[in-house]
């Protein structure tokens, strides 16, 4: 996991944007109408998923190196 | 890490009240950065909005922010503007506050050269009271008031800024974050009236209408039919098809502003002080 992906669970409203803009399909809504990861590893830290959400609910950072 | 734009919302009025996948969300994180970007005083910067859905941005900004009356908003951010010079006037808009009912406002704003940004929020429809057709609903897209699909043609609001004499005027998308960033900021940075559509969608009033329930998949006609300036003047005109349009800085031109010119007026007549 090269990426830190930081979810503010209250603000997302399920609008399913920044799943169909991840190329990597790292992300999902589930059944509550949140979002959720369910595949961390294969994030690029591109950012496209943070860009568009309309609801600022999701934040992604490259992860330092230790 | 928390996000410096964070700064610039009013916390505990977050989550904003937007339907899921409203764009109006996207446009306005746009502004605060455009407002971070050039710099602004966040005490020396005032948000005036009208109303509508789009309008109910101005309540989510920590500036000082003046939520007004339907059409109203150019009037009263004149107001502020001629009051006190130095402040940075935005305004916050929708197709239909701006190009119905506040349509001769926003005509002799670009006129005058009132010094403000405007931003017009255009989702194609009055989203706020359920989905009537507004003069920027595309003709053939259906609407409440056009079951059948709108019969009237739409105002082309940036042709109409450029031809009532605003000296910026600048298109982007919800999809396009990045640029539409780019375009307020150049709007910011003009001195005279500068004028943003922000294309964005309402999958609630007008996406359902119109096949499009999906906001993503509103995104993505974005995507797909906005074409960048520089290449929208090369491409031939059976190319530009009734879904395409162009994106980008359509003019800036350098004229006096209003406050300028109604300053000298305030000399002649000889000073303010006196
Ligand atoms: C004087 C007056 N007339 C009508 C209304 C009803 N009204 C509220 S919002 C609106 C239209 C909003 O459309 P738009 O500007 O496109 O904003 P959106 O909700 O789509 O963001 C109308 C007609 C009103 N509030 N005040
Ligand atoms: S784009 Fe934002 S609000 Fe929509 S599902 Fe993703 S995190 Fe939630
Ligand atoms: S940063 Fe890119 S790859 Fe990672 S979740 Fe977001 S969109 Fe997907
Ligand atoms: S009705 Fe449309 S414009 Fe209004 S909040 Fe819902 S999606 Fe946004
Ligand atoms: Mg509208």
């Amino acid at each position: 996991m090269n990426s830190e992906i930081t979810i503010k669970l209250p603000r997302c409203k399920g609008c399913g944007i920044c799943v169909a803009f991840c190329p990597k399909q790292v992300l999902a809504v589930d059944e509550l109408g949140k979002v959720m990861v369910v595949n961390a590893d294969a994030c690029i830290a591109c950012g496209q998923c943070e860009l568009r959400c309309p609801d600022y609910a999701i934040f992604v950072d490259k992860k330092v190196k230790a | 890490m928390e996000r410096s734009f964070e700064k610039y919302f009013r916390q505990n009025r977050l989550p904003h009240l937007w339907c899921p996948g409203c764009g109006n969300g996207i446009v306005m994180k746009a502004i605060v950065q455009a407002i971070e970007k050039k710099g602004l005083d966040q005490d020396k910067t005032v948000i005036v909005s009208g109303i509508g859905c789009s309008s109910r941005a101005s309540g989510y900004m920590d500036f000082d922010t003046l939520h007004t009356a339907h059409g109203r908003a150019i009037p009263f951010a004149t107001g502020i503007k001629l009051a006190n010079p130095e402040l940075n006037v935005i305004v916050i808009t929708g197709d239909g506050d701006c190009t119905a009912i506040g349509g001769n406002h926003f005509i002799h704003g670009c006129r005058r050269n009132v010094d403000l940004t405007v931003v017009l929020f255009n989702n194609s429809i009055y989203g706020m009271t359920g989905g009537q057709a507004s003069p920027m609903t595309p003709t053939h897209k259906k609407a409440t008031t056009a079951p059948y699909g709108a019969i009237d043609r739409n105002f082309d609001a940036c042709r109409l800024a450029e031809a009532a004499g605003a000296t910026y005027v600048a298109r982007s998308t919800a999809f396009h974050v990045q640029h539409l960033t780019d375009m307020i900021a150049g709007g910011i940075d003009n001195k005279g009236f500068s004028f943003i559509e922000a294309i964005c969608q309402c999958p609630t009033s007008f996406g359902r209408k119109n096949k499009m329930a999906d906001p993503a998949k509103m995104m993505m006609w974005m995507r797909d039919n906005a074409v960048m300036k520089a290449a929208w003047d090369k491409l031939p005109d059976d190319k530009k098809t009734e879904e395409k349009f162009p994106i980008g800085l359509f003019y800036n031109e350098s004229e006096t502003d209003y406050a300028t010119a109604y300053n000298e007026v305030i000399q002649i007549a000889g000073g303010a002080d006196k």
